[in-house]
């Protein structure tokens, strides 16, 4: 397998905050890869720094293309698909046109598109003319995962998934994510504070704390580690 | 469905029994009628600026005080272009165009870097756009009156005994054509969904590819357009250009879009509509009140609207579940 993102000593800030101190990590193509980490350890601000949504400096690659000089629309006009925390829905618009912003990037039809996140989302294909502020918080999230398959993305970043949502719409999100990832080969980075959910859907794992790389490895080695089976796992 | 029949807004209760008012005042007196003609064609007028103002503040936050003058700015350079030679319609598609370039260069220049310093800096920055644009146009083509060629000519209809000169109705059709080319534009096509999408939630909208500033950019050469077409329309209503042809019409505006809601397109272009009306017939059937008042009067609506009902006829709460 290659490596599809490499981020190597990357360290970004928030005015006068420092929020990483030289991450470096590898995401290889193919798999799912997940960020683990105590709040306030940089792992929403490492999803960041790939998209471009926050000041950064080291290097990171993906698709052997240098990213550090192009803001969000440059890395997501290369196929990178970031599902924000919070959900990042826009509320004013319909659900249709959520969809429509997800191929925003691509050219012609998506209407083979639509018909994929349908079969994921089949409750999607009847309410497309509602305002997508007025769907629920886990429709809310669906939809924004739903828009992010649209834009047919060669890596997804998720972050936070599980926020405020039912266990089972969590379980039900995480199926999805790996079924679209065996299918189709999807690359995930996924950003959880739930590690025993995390572990269970990705092939690797990285521990943040403090805005550094604490441990890594494969979903196994992490979960036969002693310091995480205590500290996220809980057993 | 049933919420949907609760949501029946009074205001298009309002609106229809204006328009009904409109009707039967006109079928039972021909100046009442001409004057309505009138009063729509210039409320027309006033909707698009106000539209304009409607654009520049949903893309950028930005009350854009120097619309107006942007418009008469325009209309002086389609009188450049006519004395150049071009026929009246060339001359204004080339307007709309150099507005358009206009726009976004004002918008990369000026506006953008300070956007997001503060609201002050901004309104600063319009308020000095709007003196800049004065001053510019002053010493270019100095404050003399100038003379443009009638676009829809002198013909007057005559309907029963209703005696219509055709530059009211070409005035509504010019402008409610491109209200509904600015509309499909933002409905239908891409670009549209994209400025949309840039104007609500800029940084989500780049996380999907979107080119948030030049999204924003090209909001403001569309409010560009939509000013110079009031403009080259304002000027046959007025039969002269001088630099403060567009200032009365600026605070009609600003009425029309309050009205509106200042946050909703079709409610700039109804406000607009429906300050040209009333301005029109309270001028001919109210007392005390001349011509020369119109312009306090439109005022009074402005501060009233914000007084009693600052989200406007069209403002409505926002839809948002977080």
């Amino acid at each position: 397998m290659t490596a599809l993102l490499e981020l190597e000593d990357v360290e970004a800030r928030y005015g006068p905050v420092h929020a990483l101190h030289g991450i470096s990590l590898t995401v290889e193509e193919g798999s799912i890869v997940a960020v683990l980490g105590p709040n306030g350890a940089g792992k929403t601000t490492t999803l960041r720094a790939i998209s471009g949504t926050v000041r950064r400096s080291g290097r990171i690659r993906f698709a052997g293309r240098p990213l550090d000089r192009l803001g969000p629309d440059g890395v997501a006009r290369l196929g990178v698909a970031h599902v924000p925390e919070g959900r990042g829905t826009f509320s004013e618009l319909t659900v249709s046109e959520n969809l429509r912003l997800g191929a925003y990037t691509r050219r012609g039809s998506i209407k083979p598109e639509l018909e994929r996140v349908f079969s994921y989302f089949p409750w999607l294909s009847e309410r497309l003319r509602q305002a997508a502020g007025t769907l629920s918080g886990g429709e809310q999230q669906m939809l924004a995962l739903a828009r992010a398959f649209v834009h047919r993305p060669r890596l997804l970043l998720l972050d936070e998934p599980s926020l405020g949502l039912a266990p089972v719409l969590v379980a039900e999100l995480f199926r999805i994510v790996r079924e679209l990832n065996e299918r189709e080969g999807l690359t995930v980075l996924v950003v959880e504070q739930n590690a025993h959910l995390a572990l269970q859907a990705a092939d690797a794992g990285y521990v943040l704390e403090a805005g550094r790389v604490a441990l890594s490895g494969t979903s196994d080695e992490l979960r036969a580690d002693d310091s995480i089976r205590r500290s996220y796992l809980g057993y | 469905m049933t919420v949907e029949t609760f949501r029946v807004p009074p205001v298009s209760l309002l609106l229809v029994a204006g328009a009904a008012g409109l009707l039967v005042g006109s079928l039972r007196s021909s100046v009442f009628a001409e004057l309505t003609v009138q009063g729509l064609a210039l409320g027309a007028v006033y909707g698009s600026l106000a539209l304009a103002l409607v654009l520049v503040y949903r893309a950028t936050r930005v009350v854009n005080f120097a619309q107006g003058e942007l418009a008469m700015a325009t209309t002086y350079v389609a009188w450049q272009l006519i004395q150049w030679g071009l026929s009246y319609w060339e001359t204004f598609f080339a307007t709309l165009a150099i507005a358009f370039v206009l726009g976004v260069v004002l918008e990369v220049v000026l506006v953008r870097p300070v956007q997001h310093r503060s609201v002050i800096a901004a309104v600063i920055v319009t308020v000095g756009l709007f003196i800049l644009i004065d001053g510019v146009v002053n010493w270019i083509w100095g404050a003399g009156l100038k003379f443009m060629p009638s676009p829809f000519g002198t013909k007057v209809y005559h309907v029963g005994g209703v005696s219509i000169a055709r530059l009211y109705p070409g005035m509504l059709g010019v402008v409610l054509v491109s209200v509904l080319l600015v509309w499909a534009l933002f409905r239908f096509t891409k670009l549209g969904l994209g400025m949309r999408a840039a104007a609500f939630r800029p940084a989500e909208s780049a996380l999907v590819g979107v080119r948030v500033d030049w999204m924003l950019a090209i909001g403001w050469g569309l409010a560009a357009m939509l000013g110079a077409i009031a403009g080259l329309m304002t000027e046959p209503s007025q039969f002269v250009l001088q630099p403060t042809l567009m200032q009365p019409i600026l605070v009609y505006a600003f009425a029309a879009a309050v009205l509106g809601g200042l946050e909703s397109p079709a409610g700039a272009v109804v406000g607009g509509l429906a300050i040209g009306v009333s301005l029109t017939l309270v001028v001919q059937y109210v007392h005390p009140i001349t011509s020369d008042l119109q312009t306090p009067v439109a005022f009074a609506v402005l501060v009233g609207v914000l007084l009693l009902k600052p989200s406007g006829l069209f403002g409505r709460p926002e839809v948002r579940r977080v």
